[in-house]
């Protein structure tokens, strides 16, 4: 059977961290629907795969570890790689405290130096050739990271996602990246049907010779074997892999549509039928994991009321790369030949 | 003396053996060729990419991400069109970030008019490049600016836009780069790969010992110095500016004249200071001329130097059609050649005050 060797404990701890995740991105389209926060978009429904994703990497700084190139469906990816959910509700709210924009970007937009999580953007696809760059820097004999990029389905109609696939598989350098697509078979609010005649985009893999697998995305022991299973092979052969992985979108694209709940299948409720089989957990038991998710989210949401948000001459800081404890601001300020202190005083937000 | 696209390739050279870069690629950059403008011959870091410009600078971009420092090269600035989107990624990555990363790449082009390039070799891209923040952008006019501009641009820890007049490729200079032979012919012999393709296969650059030589991005170099007008220019029209210039200061008119060289972030203290002590200022530059960068600068000395002014402020630059023709006849009047900038710069001095 798919993912026998992890443990009951293991279980224990995916069902712990899918649950918050979860928690988590309800509380922020009910920020978003409360007017506290600007737009959602977000990765509810993915958790059963993203959750093994985010225990997978090989997380830290620089070439020896992963290379994260995400779109905005991964907030249960930085939980499980031990990001804090105060921090998701930090961005949604856009306070000056937000670590990964100050304020300034879209909520599920994360970037964190400290793990190779590059910066997330709004634009779909562009992350496929960035991947390359990184990927290109980790080829070099002895290095043992990777680097691995996500994306959706309708995505992948973009030329970008060619791009990828000819650049990592190029005879003269090929790259040891994890190509990962996750098809939810929408595109906003285009149904996958209508638009692509291939049966599975990881076909598209096999005329580049890169190796390829499709996986169902809602089942934690199936997704655990063949994110592994793939990892394991960029990880050692140094080459190129195309997952393409099915999920359920249970909130639909984003804000824009409202957010309303889908009828689609939960991987949280598939997973919970099959620990409480397995014994692993029991109904209790999974309640009190409930429970106790969602009064860690509703305390950091009231934490997060208490914070502040930017200061609006904060626009100015890293345009450029700081510089002696500068935010960019100085060299950027001699340079352009503006007088930050001229400013006008920072308004109050409400 | 060396030649701009010479110049360019010996300062790769210095960044691929003392200044970390690993990376120079491109369509056609690699052997055999090294450049479509020879560019970079004989480099040991460079390579051959896929004809695929967003995948060029997503590489870059990525290569930036994870600190590495490159130079990727779009062979013509023509075709840098369909990454914009990239180029505005790669300038917000630090400010989108609020920090958290950087973004220490080159991507250098060439660009602009001269080579009776035609519809999609021809055009500009200073003013397009000057609208993208975080990025900083320069422009050679001379071969030892090239080198010291490629080096500031490599150690620059922002992205730089590194803009090749393509019609100065092969002029040379009248400063020896520090290092460079003051002999053409060894310049040539040393660096220079053999047209022959079955002896180019074995041959291998003998760079001269190069020495570190930047010139600061941000900075403007005066030409001429004249206290009757200002003209600003940079790339391919700063020769003609200053032929200009000393053709008329045998009539008697002085004019300072200043090579911008750097677009962003330009020296605003030095047009400043030169349109105050002469109040009669023109810009020139090739781009077309709706929204051009010129445009801005000529708005700025409005708003800021408006009483300095003596006569109106000028811009003479390219005109705003889909191309340029490849015929002389119309390439001629579609961008500022000598005769239009000599029209300008004695109009200039004639308006009366």
């Amino acid at each position: 059977m798919a993912g026998k060797k992890l443990s009951p404990e293991k279980l224990r701890e995916i069902h712990a961290l899918m649950v918050e995740a979860r928690i988590l991105e309800e509380r922020l389209i009910k920020m978003n629907k409360a007017g506290e926060g600007y737009f959602w978009i977000g990765g509810p429904g993915e958790e059963a795969f993203a959750i093994p994703f985010g225990m997978l990497i090989n997380k830290g700084q620089g070439i020896q570890h992963d290379f994260l190139h995400l779109h905005y469906r991964a907030s249960a990816t930085i939980l499980a790689m031990g990001g804090e959910s105060i921090d998701s509700i930090r961005q949604m709210r856009a306070v000056s405290t937000d670590p990964y924009s100050g304020g300034r970007n879209f909520v599920n937009h994360y970037a964190i130096k400290k793990w190779n999580v590059v910066p997330v953007f709004s634009c779909i696809e562009p992350q496929y050739l960035q991947s390359l760059g990184t990927a290109h820097a980790q080829r070099e004999a002895g290095c043992k990271g990777i680097t691995v990029v996500t994306g959706g389905d309708a995505g992948t109609a973009e030329g970008d996602f060619a791009s990828a696939l000819v650049w990592s598989s190029r005879p003269a350098g090929e790259l040891p990246l994890l190509m990962i697509v996750t098809n939810n078979r929408y595109g906003i609010s285009t149904p996958w049907e209508g638009q692509h005649g291939e049966k599975y985009i990881s076909d598209r893999g096999t005329a580049f010779g890169i190796k390829n697998a499709v996986i169902n995305g809602n089942d934690v022991f199936e997704a655990w074997e063949g994110l592994e299973s793939a990892m394991n092979y960029v990880r050692k052969e140094r080459k190129p892999f195309l997952l393409e992985i099915s999920v359920s979108r249970l909130y639909g694209h984003s804000s824009a549509s409202g957010a309303p709940r889908w009828n689609e299948e939960d991987c949280i409720d598939v997973f919970e039928e099959k620990l409480i089989k397995q014994k692993v957990m029991n109904k209790d038991q999974i309640k009190s994991v409930h429970d106790a998710a969602l009064k860690k989210i509703t305390d950091a949401y009231k934490q997060v009321q208490k914070e502040a948000f930017p200061d609006p001459s904060s626009i100015y800081d890293y345009v450029w790369t700081e510089q002696n404890g500068d935010k960019g601001r100085d060299s950027f300020a001699a340079q352009i030949g503006v007088d930050f202190t001229q400013n006008p005083p920072p308004a109050e937000h409400h | 003396m060396a030649s701009l696209a010479q110049a360019i390739r010996m300062a790769l050279h210095y960044g691929e053996s003392k200044l970390s870069v690993d990376d120079i690629f491109g369509q056609d950059v690699g052997p055999p060729l090294g450049g479509a403008f020879t560019v970079t011959q004989g480099l040991t870091k460079s390579w051959n990419s896929p004809l695929d410009e967003r995948g060029i600078i997503g590489m870059a971009t990525g290569l930036g991400l994870a600190g590495k420092r490159c130079v990727a090269e779009i062979q013509f600035c023509d075709y840098i069109f369909n990454t914009l989107d990239l180029l505005k990624l790669a300038g917000n990555a630090s400010w989108s970030s609020n920090g958290e990363f950087n973004m220490p790449i080159v991507v250098m082009t060439p660009v602009g008019s001269g080579i009776h390039g035609s519809i999609y070799h021809s055009h500009s891209f200073d003013a397009w490049a000057a609208r993208i923040p975080g990025w900083k952008i320069v422009m050679p006019s001379t071969p030892l600016d090239a080198y010291g501009l490629m080096l500031s641009a490599i150690e620059d820890p922002d992205p730089v836009l590194y803009l090749i007049p393509k019609a100065l490729m092969r002029a040379k200079g009248e400063e020896l780069i520090p290092g460079e032979p003051s002999s053409d012919k060894e310049l040539r012999e040393r660096i220079d790969a053999p047209v022959d393709p079955k002896a180019r296969v074995k041959w291998k650059a003998n760079w001269p010992a190069l020495e570190y030589y930047t010139v600061p991005i941000g900075k403007a170099k005066q030409l001429r110095e004249g206290s009757d007008a200002t003209v600003i220019s940079y790339g391919r029209q700063m020769s003609l500016v200053t032929q200009t210039a000393d053709m008329l200061r045998e009539r008697g008119v002085n004019y300072d004249v200043f090579d911008l060289r750097t677009i962003y972030p330009y020296d605003w203290d030095a047009i400043k200071q030169s349109v105050e002590k002469t109040g009669r200022v023109l810009f020139v530059n090739e781009d077309t001329e709706i929204a051009n960068f010129g445009e801005h600068l000529l708005r700025r000395t409005c708003d800021e130097l408006f009483y300095s002014l003596k006569v109106r402020p000028r811009l003479l630059a390219g005109k705003h059609i889909p191309g340029i023709g490849i015929h002389p006849n119309l390439e001629n009047v579609s961008v500022p050649q000598k005769n239009h900038i000599e029209q300008e710069m004695i109009a200039l001095v004639e308006d009366p005050a």
